[in-house]
């Protein structure tokens, strides 16, 4: 056996070592039980910053390690890195601390919020270490049980609907994983390897003959990932849990879980079976157009801040599919970084939501006004994170929403392109509902009800400021990110264009 | 094999049988109105014993024992080892249980242990005579069993139900057996697939029937559709510890009758694990048992939906295992029975853990109902996590048992390319969640402002926890049951 790698496997696991620690914790002991979970989290940042030391883009899986875990069913411990998971790595361990501080106002049952926070972190890493199916697929589902008690026992006035509609969701998408997974696993000489199960299936006679059976394949597997994008029609979930959960809760939803979904399409179902992802480039270009326009629509409509930033999460995701479909390199290095944007940007919104929150106790964006003139700081990271989210230049949102269009217009398939037309004007309509809600919350005359609201805390600022940073710079940068991944992509736009 | 050298095949069943006498002289003497419960513990060291002594029986090769009556295979082997270790954990529950009267204590666990026996002799029948015979011993001691608490209005409805329904049941498959003896002049299972094999065509239409009604007496005992109509009833008014038993072994003993005669009388094995029709038979069995199974899962989950009472619920839930269980058996291959073998292994484990968390409910303050375990998080903060992780494997979600249990079933399904059963399948997981949900939301999101927080008796936590690890230990490293599964997936032949 070659050496093993261990990073990823500590990376993943020094949180579910937090959890276990934080459950032999007395409950009484609020504030230490707070500490525990963000010292936790902070040995799996330290890995993900190791992890860049020794990372080369040019190389694709790299820390690797192999061990078997179910001999008789060919399962492996099978764990790596490539460019399309570093940057969703280094995106959850970043974001895992800061929503741990962000959750430094729960008061109610702590011992039980910050572990099962701890065992979804687990979870996450996980999913975007796993180069085995099934342990893919133990990860995916790992996380449905934390996320469910997290919305519903620290949720909203909704939470106990929210969580089961998420659970509901989600579960019925992951069963179809399930089946493709087996009905893969069945006809591939029993593997779970997702570095093989695409070369295994290409030079397989049996599958070069069974273009029926791929395409059900393709379409149980895209199911399961259209519905954590949230795609539409499958994005109703969406609304109800990000509003209910807690803030920080939120923020890993949004900022983390919806990539999943995107992540699995291009580490599963394009590698494996690319002549279907070709063949369902346009229906995929359809619904991204309809999660770009629709989603921006319903935004625009919202009078509920909160449910407004998860409107919009569905439009931003609609452009990471966009830039899937198109299959070029533009398009897929796009939605591989507004992945990573989205992550970052909808993070603090969400956290911004948080803060006026905790202080009004309403999220009514008409119940504001004149914000900014007592809270500079927070209408100035306000400002920031609204210009990001709308595609200002100089900012991060930007660059992705470019590529991913120019990627669209340049894909070879005429549909594609006329979508990625009429789709940029969901540029404008971002536009539109961000500047004006940014009009009617921080501009124009004083809420005399707020006049003597405090600005942001030490803790808040904390929180944001990081983000606002790495939102800034690779607005300005954004070939550091880009690099790490350009090469990975690249092989799968040339894996994808032999199909075409 | 004479009967003599037989008998070093049946040990289990003689010490079985010795503690059952010992425990029914005690219950005369007036032992069960000792301060201890005697004779719960001596029933529970005979159990003990007959366990060990079955797996020393693992080493010995598969014969035919008591000339032509019995088997002793891998199969048999593996049911027996099921139905032992499950009466040992519902002795262990019940003397600790204050639902079944003290004063009847020595009955019983007598009656338990002749249901035992008769399961154990049911798994290794090789005989029709002898098959309906154990399942009769096993029916009769369970109706009794149903009833036990007899001064409650319910378990006697309970009981009166079981026997009406269990009797026109077994009826209908002892009619089925007596025109199998017409067509093929034999009782012993290996002269009737023979006459069967013989036979010059022409008789698919009365083996047709004849499966049938093998299935209303299997189908009864799983709770398959449409023999299901007891089980919420019974499970609803039986003592807890005896719903447990029910729910578990009983559905087991049911699988190995099934199977035991399917498998040995209509069908034989055929090329790389598929089994198929004997003689010139051409019945489509597999349809038949797939699509039994499918609306067997599909009503079992949306009665679950509406009830109210967790023993109804989790009778339902137990008609809706019944039918993914069924899809394992419908694809007539090794593989599938295979996937019966580890999933039965799972649903004790989670099964168990989930009756027992009930049990200790109805204890402390005498409600089943779902709204009895609201704010059971902050009452009893253990039971809640434990009843958590039966219910996640109840739903099959990793890391627990019964999600690997679902692994097997579609594995072997997927195998014999029957998608349409995974898919149905797959939905009803579904289905599933939101009524175990449902438990889950209310032990940890409500709350019961008046009702007590209640204490663990020290033996039920660690019984909890010995039953729940091998829920979270088989859910992650389920590589030594494979194993053992495919090593008692075989049948005599």
């Amino acid at each position: 056996m070659e050496s093993q790698n261990h990073l990823l496997t500590w990376m993943t696991f020094w949180p579910l070592i937090g959890a276990a620690v934080i459950l032999c914790t007395p409950s009484r002991a609020k504030l230490f039980i707070k500490q525990l979970a963000f010292l936790f989290t902070l040995p799996s940042l330290a890995c993900g910053l190791w992890m860049m030391k020794d990372y080369d883009p040019a190389l694709s899986y790299q820390f690797v390690a192999k061990v078997p875990w179910i001999e008789t069913f060919n399962i492996f411990y099978f764990v790596g890195a490539d460019g399309l998971s570093v940057p969703l790595l280094l995106l959850t361990v970043f974001l895992c601390p800061i929503c741990i501080l962000a959750s430094w106002g729960i008061n109610d049952r702590v011992k039980g919020y910050f572990s099962l926070f701890l065992l979804l972190e687990t979870g996450m890493l996980g999913v975007f270490i796993s180069l085995d199916f099934f342990l893919f697929y133990v990860f995916w589902e790992l996380m449905l049980l934390p996320m469910y008690f997290l919305i519903g026992v620290w949720g909203g006035p909704r939470r106990e609907y929210a969580a089961i509609k998420f659970f509901l969701y989600t579960l019925f998408g992951s069963v179809f994983l399930f089946i493709a997974m087996i009905v893969l696993y069945i006809n591939t000489g029993s593997s779970f390897d997702l570095t093989t199960l695409g070369p295994d299936i290409a030079a397989s006679s049996f599958w070069a003959n069974a273009a029926n059976l791929k395409w059900w394949l393709f379409l149980a597997m895209f199911v399961a990932f259209a519905i954590k994008i949230p795609a539409f029609p499958f994005h109703t979930w969406l609304p109800d849990a990000h509003v209910e959960a807690p803030t920080a809760i939120s923020v890993i939803l949004a900022g983390i879980l919806l990539k999943m979904g995107t992540y699995g399409l291009l580490r599963i179902s394009y590698p494996i079976l690319p002549d279907m992802a070709v063949k369902f480039a346009i229906f995929i270009a359809v619904i991204a157009f309809i999660n770009i326009i629709y989603g921006a629509l319903v935004a625009m409509a919202q009078t509920d801040l909160k449910k407004l930033v998860a409107y919009s999460s569905i439009s931003h995701m609609g452009i990471v599919m966009l830039g899937m479909a198109a299959m070029t390199p533009a398009g897929m290095n796009g939605a591989v970084l507004q992945m990573f944007n989205h992550g970052t940007i909808t993070a603090m919104l969400f956290l911004l939501v948080g803060v006026v929150y905790d202080r009004a106790h309403h999220r009514n964006i008409d119940g504001f006004g004149g914000l900014a003139k007592n809270l500079p700081v927070y209408a100035g990271i306000t400002a920031v994170a609204f210009f990001a989210a709308l595609g200002l230049p100089g900012f991060s949102g930007f660059i992705s929403e470019v590529l991913a269009f120019m990627g669209g217009f340049m894909s070879h398939i005429l549909w594609i392109r006329i979508i990625t037309i009429i789709g940029t004007s969901g540029i404008v309509l971002t536009a539109v509902y961000m500047l004006w809600t940014y009009q009617r919350m921080f501009l124009g005359p004083v809420n005399e009800k707020y006049a003597d609201m405090p600005d942001c805390t030490l803790r808040e600022k904390v929180t944001l400021i990081p983000i606002a940073i790495i939102v800034l710079v690779l607005g300005i940068f954004p070939n550091l990110l880009i690099n790490l991944f350009e090469p990975t992509m690249g092989r799968l736009v040339e894996l994808l264009s032999k199909n075409f | 094999m004479g009967n003599v050298e037989s008998l070093a095949y049946f040990v289990p069943e003689l010490v079985l049988t010795v503690t059952l006498v010992l425990a029914l002289l005690a219950s005369i003497f007036g032992v069960d109105r000792a301060k201890w419960d005697v004779i719960g513990a001596l029933s529970l060291v005979g159990t003990i014993v007959a366990f060990l002594f079955h797996i020393a029986l693992y080493d010995k090769p598969a014969t035919i024992i008591f000339q032509g009556m019995l088997v002793h295979d891998m199969f048999a082997l593996f049911f027996r080892g099921f139905f032992i270790f499950c009466t040992a954990i519902i002795i262990f529950m019940t003397m600790f249980s204050s639902e079944v009267f003290s004063l009847k204590k020595g009955e019983f666990y007598a009656i338990l242990l002749s249901v035992t026996i008769g399961m154990c002799l049911v798994a290794s029948s090789h005989d029709m005579v002898m098959i309906y015979l154990a399942l009769e011993l096993m029916s009769l001691g369970s109706y009794i069993l149903a009833g036990f608490a007899r001064k409650i209005g319910k378990s006697e409805e309970a009981s009166l139900k079981y026997v009406l329904y269990g009797g026109v049941s077994t009826g209908m498959m002892l009619f089925g057996l007596s025109l199998l003896y017409g067509l093929t002049g034999s009782t012993g299972f290996e002269g009737v697939r023979q006459g069967l094999a013989n036979a010059s065509g022409g008789i698919d239409l009365a083996v047709y029937a004849i499966f049938i009604f093998i299935l209303a007496g299997a189908g009864y005992k799983i709770a398959m559709v449409p023999f299901h109509f007891w089980a919420p009833d019974v499970y609803e008014g039986a003592p807890t510890p005896v719903t447990a038993y029910l729910s578990v072994a009983s559905k087991g003993a049911g699988f190995a009758l099934l199977i035991r005669l399917a498998f040995s009388i209509l069908l034989q094995p055929g090329e790389s694990g598929a089994w198929i029709e004997v003689g010139s038979i051409n019945i489509d069995w597999m349809f038949t048992i797939a699509l039994l199974s499918a609306i067997t899962m599909t009503i079992g989950n949306l009665g679950a939906i509406v009830q109210v009472n967790l023993k109804r619920l989790l009778a339902y839930s137990g008609i809706a295992h019944a039918g993914y269980i069924l899809m394992g058996v419908s694809t007539l291959t090794t593989a599938g029975l295979e996937s019966v073998i580890f999933y039965l292994i799972m649903y004790l484990f989670t099964n168990l853990v989930a009756f027992l968390v009930i049990i200790m409910m109805v204890e402390a303050q005498d409600d089943d109902r779902i709204t009895a375990v609201r704010g059971l998080w902050k009452r009893a903060p253990y039971s809640a996590v434990f009843m958590t992780v039966a219910l996640i494997s109840l739903i099959g979600i990793p890391p627990a048992a019964g999600f690997v249990g679902k692994v097997y079933i579609f594995f072997a399904i997927l195998q014999s390319q029957m998608y349409w059963l995974a898919v149905i399948g797959a939905l009803n997981t579904v289905v599933s969640l939101y009524y175990y949900a449902r438990i889950i939301k209310a032990m940890f999101l409500e709350e019961a402002p008046d009702a007590e927080p209640f204490t663990l008796k020290p033996v039920y936590l660690g019984l909890l926890i010995a039953l729940t690890i091998p829920i979270i230990y088989f859910g992650l490293f389920w590589n030594p049951l494979v194993n053992y599964a495919k090593f008692c997936a075989q049948l005599i032949q």
